[in-house]
């Protein structure tokens, strides 16, 4: 909805964007090159398989669950994801009596270097009006229902702390490489609005 | 002075469905990640924190009809003009018109990679030790702050049981003003549903969310 704009409105905020890059390089307070590079960083290196990963080798590996759910940025910066929104990280794990699902309902605090930038529906005035309220509803619009005898955690990302939902390994799995784990890790399972893939999938 | 925060959502009525959306749709218009990225390089000059920019966002007056990369523009041109560091007529001609106000300093493209990795670390250490331990009932303060505060409006007035204890970190409230790092401790604390919703809560859900130390009181 929020990103439905008219053609008109999608010119002007194209010319405003570019009158302010070329009024702040003029200015020699940015470097252009550098836009370049962040829109690159974000578009072709840091994403969901980088959480992916991480999630695939605690379900493969014990050892690592524990030290991911005891110090989280240490374990994830093993792998080599760290920095910019992600300086303090906290996984939560899914177990079958509670599941977590994160907001920022203040603005749209992300774990960038595992999921990358957060996608519309997370920085969107549904999702962070209803989701501390009624969790299960806004699970309906992924198409999710947990028993009722889950209990349903929200977390609310209102400082520096980044949250990761560690999902519960699929039935079915066993055997299975950390490469084929991690395709079935889905961006959405790691914020908690839906479910890994089923292996069968 | 009043302060009036547009962006603290949580649990206003909203029937709009949330729009699932796939992986890899990260931006809807060409001029999107453009306004990522410049907002991205001018936090790097130091001008001002991410607190700063927070609160610069979330007291947009139009805020609820802009588009989340309108509103960063909208802040980010807000920011400028209020340190002089690029005024409305320059942005309106596209062009600079009057001097410069050096910054700190610039990101060049080569120090892209480094600076991402580097990141803003929030946590400090502190003299003073933690007043709450984990299983604490604790009750969050009931007032409303006249500036850039984290805890959200539905969580004011509430008991909850400390969870975690987080580090002591950078204090929004203090930071987003220009007032310092002040770090305070950090706890998530955990709310039953009835506890923040009453009747119309439903059922078998909770929040967590994370409070300075200053948001907190003891409860019995």
């Amino acid at each position: 909805m929020e990103h439905h704009h008219e053609h008109s409105e999608l010119g002007e905020m194209d010319l405003r964007v570019r009158a302010l890059e070329t009024v702040l390089a003029q200015k020699g307070y940015i470097d252009p090159a550098a836009l370049d590079v962040l829109i690159d960083t974000y578009q072709t290196q840091i994403g969901p398989r980088n959480g992916a990963r991480v999630v695939a080798r605690a379900w493969a590996d014990a050892a690592y669950r524990d030290w991911l759910l005891r110090d989280a940025t240490a374990a994830i910066a093993s792998l080599g994801y760290s920095g910019r929104q992600g300086e303090h990280m906290v996984v939560l794990a899914n177990t079958p009596q509670r599941h977590h699902m994160v907001v920022c309902t203040l603005c749209s605090c992300y774990p960038w270097p595992v999921l990358g930038l957060p996608p519309t529906w997370y920085k969107s005035a549904p999702y962070r009006s209803r989701a501390v309220k009624d969790p299960r509803s806004v699970l309906a619009d992924f198409g999710v229902t947990l028993p009722e005898s889950t209990e349903i955690r929200v977390v609310d990302s209102t400082a520096e702390v980044r949250y990761l939902v560690l999902p519960m390994r699929p039935a079915g799995s066993e055997g299975f490489s950390e490469e084929q784990l991690a395709a079935l890790v889905t961006r959405d399972s790691m914020i908690g609005t839906g479910l890994p893939l089923e292996p069968s999938r | 002075m009043s302060y009036f925060n547009h962006a603290d959502l949580g649990g206003q009525p909203n029937a709009q469905r949330v729009q699932p959306e796939p992986e890899g749709e990260l931006f809807h218009a060409e001029w999107e990640p453009r306004a990522l990225a410049v907002t991205l390089a001018m936090g790097a000059t130091g001008s001002w924190n991410i607190d700063t920019s927070r609160a610069a966002r979330e007291t947009l007056p139009d805020y609820a009809s802009l588009s989340y990369y309108q509103i960063w523009i909208a802040a980010l041109e807000k920011l400028l003009a209020e340190r002089k560091l690029a005024l409305p007529d320059e942005l309106a001609a596209g062009r600079a018109l009057h001097p410069t106000t050096p910054v700190t300093r610039m990101l060049k493209a080569a120090d892209v990679a480094a600076a991402l990795a580097k990141g803003s670390p929030t946590e400090r250490t502190i003299a003073a030790p933690a007043r709450f331990q984990v299983g604490d009932r604790v009750r969050t303060r009931s007032d409303v702050a006249a500036h850039h505060t984290r805890l959200p409006g539905y969580a004011h007035g509430k008991l909850g049981v400390v969870d975690s204890v987080q580090g002591a970190h950078v204090f929004a409230d203090s930071h987003a003003q220009g007032l310092g790092e002040q770090p305070q401790w950090l706890y998530r604390v955990a709310f039953s549903g009835t506890e923040l919703w009453g009747a119309e809560a439903a059922p078998g859900t909770s929040v967590a969310l994370d409070a300075w130390e200053s948001y907190l009181e003891p409860a019995a």
